[in-house]
C-alpha cells in the first residue's frame, strides 16, 4: 500500500484501484478525498474550517464541495479524508438528529453527544477492518461552553482548543494556531476567524491538494452559521525577488 | 508489458471488457445533454466500436457508464428495476436525484467490489435538468457539468474555459460534441461515433455523430 | 356490536359464518372507547389535537403524548391503546428513515399511508398476531404538494380527509369540523377550532380530567412538524374555555327565556 496510515492527503497517483490487489488493501483506500479541516475555540464560542475541494488524486475534482454538516443548532461537524464517507457520516447524524426531535424535550443535541457517537462509528468500522477514511472534527457549544473535538478514522478521540487534521496538522496546528492557545487568554471570534483565514492561506501555498475556497463555520450561543464559500488574498510578491537557482 | 506487444499472452484473453471512455453530461436552459463515445477495449483490443454507453433508466432519466461494463451494465440494470417499481408506488416520474441515490446505495456500499464511474443525468418537475457525477468511491456530487471516463482527464481545461451556464440547446450539443471529439482524438481508450442525448421536459432527443463526421482540432 | 360471534371471534384466521373478522371490529371497539384525537387540514397545513386523560392527579404534564414526529415533515396522532400506537410510531419512523436514506429525499406521505396500512393489514391476516388497537392520523404540509392528511383503521383500511375525529367523542366532534370551512382557513385559525372542539366535545360530568395536546405542520413551522408554541397552545386554550363559557351562558338565557 502506497498510502500511509496517518496521511490524508498524500495521493503518489490516481487512485484507480489496481487489479490483483486484495480486497481488503483496496478497502483502505479513498477515492475522493478533501483534506485538512482546522478548529479553534474562541471566547464563547468555537469555530472551524475548511476549503471545499473534493481530489481525485492530484485532480481537483470536485471545488463546490461542503465538507461541513450541521447537526441540531450548537453542533458542526467538519471532515477530511474520503468524501464519500463523509456523506455517510452526514446522513448518519442526520438521522440521528431526526429521531432526537421525536422527544421534542427542548434537549437538542450537544457536540460531546456527537462526538462519542462518531467515535463509537469510526473505532466500530475499524475494527471491523474496513475504516471509514475520514478524519472528523466536533465543533460545538456544550452547556454554554465552546467544545471541540477530534476522532480519526482508527477511532482515537481527544479534545483540544486547537485541532487540525491532515496538512493542517504539520502546518497551521504547531506555530500558528498554538501560539494563540499558549498566551493563555481566549481569543474573540473576529480574530478566530481571522487566524483561520491565513492558516488557510498558508495551506493554499503549501498544500498541493488545498484550494482557495473554504468554509468556516462557527458555534456560538446564538447557535450555528456555516459561510459563504470564501478565498482568501494570496501575494506573489516574493516572486520577483527570485532569479535562477542559487 | 512495459508497453510492448508480449504475443505469447495477449491482453485481451485475460483482460476485462472496460468502457475506457469518454463520458459527459452538462445541464443548459431546458435539460441536460449527454454524450460518450463508443469504444470498449479488452486490453488495447476495441471489442466494440460502436458501443452505446447511454443507457436508459426512465422515460426522463439516464446514465453514461464507464469503468467495468459488466460492473456498469449491472447496477444500471438493478437501478432501472428500482426506478420503477418507485415511480408505480409514488405514481410519479422518479426525480433525477433519486436515480442518482439509488445509484449511491450499489456504488458506496460495494465500492472495493466494483470499477464503476457513473454519470446520472435526467429532467424532472421538482429540479428541471440535472447532472450527478458518481466516481469510483460511491460519492454524490451535482456538478452543472460532468465529464468522466479516462478521456476526461484530457478536458477539464478544455470544459472549464468553454462550459456556459444556461446554454441554448444547439451550442450546448456544440460544447458537448466538440469536447468528447477532443478527447476521443488524444484518449487511446476511447473513440468511434459520438452518441447523444438531449433530455428536457419533452423526453429525449437521440443523435449520433459518425465517426468520419467527427469536429476536428489541431491534428499536429 | 350485534352478533357476537359464538366461537368466531378468537382469531383473525377465521371468518364468521356471516363474513366478518371479529377480532378487527374489537380493535375498532378499542379506539372507539379511547379519548378524543381530532385532526384538521386547513389550507396551510395539518393540525392535530388530543384529550389527553389524566389518570391520577399525580401525573405530571406533558409526559403522555399521542402525537409523534415520524419525520421533521411527518407528525402521527393515535388513538386507541397507547402502547400500539407508539410502536406503530416507530415502524412509520423506520419507514420513513429508509426512504430518506435510499431515494435520498423526504418520504411523501402519502406512501408512508401505502406503507403503514399494510402494515395495519398484516396484522389482521395471521394467527398469531393481533391486530393493532390503534387508528392513526398522519399529516405532512410540503410547499409544492400543500397539506395532505391521512387516517388508517386498525383493519388497514385508510383515505385521505380535510378534517378527522377519532374516539369517545368522534360524533359530535365530526359535527362540528363539519361546519368549518377547513380549505378556507390557516393553521393559526384551526389551533384555536381544534382546541374549542376537544373541550365542546369533552362531557365533564361524565369524562375524565384531560390535558390538551397540540400539534401542527404547517407554512408557520416551516414545513416542519412539532407542537405548537407554548404561546398559541395557550392562546387556544383560553379560546376555547371561553366559547365553553359563551355557549353555556346562551344555555342559561334560554333557560331564563323558557321560564
Amino acid at each position: 500500500m502506497s498510502t500511509g496510515w496517518m496521511s490524508q492527503t498524500a495521493q503518489p497517483r490516481a487512485p484507480q484501484p489496481q487489479a490483483g490487489e486484495d480486497a481488503r488493501t483496496r478497502t483502505m483506500r479513498p477515492i475522493v478525498t478533501g483534506t485538512s479541516v482546522l478548529g479553534i475555540k474562541f471566547d464563547g464560542g468555537v469555530a472551524i474550517a475548511a476549503d471545499t475541494l473534493g481530489s481525485y488524486g492530484s485532480l481537483a475534482r470536485f471545488r463546490e464541495i461542503s465538507r461541513m454538516c450541521k447537526v441540531g443548532n450548537q453542533t458542526v461537524v467538519g471532515g477530511g479524508g474520503d468524501v464519500a464517507d463523509f456523506h455517510m457520516i452526514r446522513d448518519l447524524l442526520n438521522t440521528l438528529e431526526i429521531e432526537n426531535r421525536e422527544y421534542e424535550d427542548e434537549h437538542d443535541i450537544k457536540p460531546q453527544a456527537v462526538h462519542t457517537y462518531l467515535t463509537r462509528v469510526l473505532y466500530n468500522r475499524r475494527s471491523q477492518m474496513n475504516p471509514l477514511w475520514n478524519t472528523v472534527l466536533v465543533a460545538g457549544m456544550q452547556d454554554g461552553e465552546p467544545y471541540l473535538g477530534y476522532t480519526d478514522k482508527l477511532g482515537v478521540a481527544y479534545q483540544e482548543s486547537t485541532l487540525a487534521c491532515g496538512y493542517g496538522a504539520y502546518i497551521a496546528l504547531g506555530p500558528l494556531l498554538r501560539e494563540v492557545a499558549d498566551k493563555g487568554e481566549p481569543i474573540t471570534k473576529d480574530a478566530a476567524v481571522a487566524l483561520l483565514q491565513k492558516c488557510l492561506k498558508v495551506l493554499w501555498y503549501r498544500d498541493a491538494r488545498s484550494l482557495n475556497r473554504f468554509e468556516i463555520a462557527t458555534v456560538t450561543a446564538e447557535g450555528v452559521d456555516i459561510s459563504a464559500p470564501q478565498s482568501s488574498e494570496s501575494d506573489w510578491g516574493i516572486a520577483s525577488m527570485v532569479r535562477g537557482y542559487e | 508489458m512495459d508497453g510492448l506487444v508480449d504475443r505469447s499472452n495477449p491482453d485481451w484473453v485475460s483482460a476485462e471488457h472496460k468502457t475506457g471512455t469518454t463520458i459527459m453530461a452538462v445541464e443548459f436552459a431546458d435539460g441536460v445533454v449527454i454524450g460518450a463515445d463508443s469504444r470498449t477495449t479488452t486490453g488495447a483490443y476495441v471489442a466494440n466500436r460502436v458501443t452505446d454507453k447511454l443507457t436508459k433508466l426512465t422515460d426522463y432519466i439516464y446514465c453514461c457508464r464507464s469503468g467495468s461494463a459488466a460492473d456498469t451494465q449491472a447496477i444500471a440494470d438493478i437501478v432501472r428495476y428500482y426506478l420503477e417499481l418507485h415511480s408505480v408506488e409514488i405514481d410519479e416520474e422518479p426525480r433525477v436525484g433519486v436515480a442518482a441515490s439509488i445509484f449511491r446505495e450499489f456504488c458506496y456500499n460495494n465500492r472495493d467490489q466494483l470499477t464503476a464511474g457513473i454519470i446520472c443525468a435526467g429532467f424532472d418537475e421538482h429540479k428541471g435538468g440535472q447532472v450527478y457525477s458518481i466516481p469510483l468511491g460511491g460519492l454524490v456530487v451535482r456538478q452543472p457539468f460532468a465529464i468522466g471516463g479516462s478521456g476526461s482527464t484530457f478536458l477539464y481545461g478544455h470544459c472549464d474555459s468553454t462550459f456556459k451556464e444556461g446554454m441554448a440547446k444547439d451550442e450546448c450539443l456544440t460544447f458537448v460534441r466538440n469536447a468528447l471529439a477532443l478527447a476521443m482524438s488524444r484518449d487511446g481508450s476511447s473513440g468511434g461515433v459520438i452518441r447523444t442525448a438531449v433530455i428536457t421536459k419533452d423526453g429525449v432527443e437521440r443523435d449520433v455523430v459518425l465517426g468520419d463526421a467527427l469536429p476536428t482540432f489541431y491534428q499536429g | 356490536m350485534s352478533s357476537i360471534g359464538t366461537g368466531y371471534d378468537l382469531s383473525v384466521q377465521t371468518f364468521s359464518p356471516a363474513g366478518r373478522v371479529f377480532q378487527i371490529e374489537y380493535a375498532q371497539k378499542a379506539v372507539d372507547n379511547s379519548s378524543t384525537v381530532i385532526a384538521l387540514r386547513g389550507k396551510d397545513g395539518v393540525v392535530f389535537a388530543a384529550e389527553n386523560t389524566i389518570a391520577s392527579k399525580l401525573h405530571e404534564a406533558k409526559t403522555t403524548r399521542r402525537v409523534a414526529t415520524i419525520d421533521r415533515h411527518i407528525g402521527l396522532a393515535y388513538c386507541g391503546f397507547v402502547t400500539d400506537g407508539r410502536s406503530v410510531a416507530n415502524e412509520a419512523r423506520s419507514y420513513a428513515t429508509r426512504f430518506r436514506d435510499l431515494y435520498g429525499h423526504p418520504m411523501p406521505v402519502s406512501k408512508l399511508n401505502d406503507e403503514l396500512s399494510g402494515y395495519f393489514h398484516m396484522l389482521t391476516l395471521y394467527g398469531a398476531a393481533r391486530p393493532c388497537g390503534c387508528s392513526v392520523l398522519l399529516g405532512a404540509y410540503d410547499a409544492a404538494k400543500g397539506p395532505q392528511m391521512y387516517m388508517i383503521e386498525p383493519s388497514g383500511v385508510s383515505w385521505g380527509y380535510y378534517g378527522c375525529a377519532l374516539g369517545k367523542n368522534k360524533q359530535p366532534a365530526h359535527a362540528e369540523i363539519e361546519k368549518l370551512k377547513l380549505s378556507e382557513m390557516t393553521c393559526k385559525e384551526l389551533v384555536k377550532e381544534a382546541a374549542r372542539i376537544i373541550y365542546a366535545t369533552h362531557d365533564e360530568s361524565k369524562d375524565k380530567d384531560f390535558e390538551l395536546e397540540l400539534a401542527w405542520v404547517c407554512a408557520d413551522s416551516n414545513g416542519q412538524f412539532e407542537h405548537v408554541p407554548e404561546e398559541l397552545h395557550k392562546e387556544a386554550e383560553s379560546f376555547a374555555q371561553t366559547s365553553m363559557e359563551e355557549d353555556s351562558d346562551e344555555e342559561d338565557d334560554s333557560d331564563e327565556d323558557e321560564d
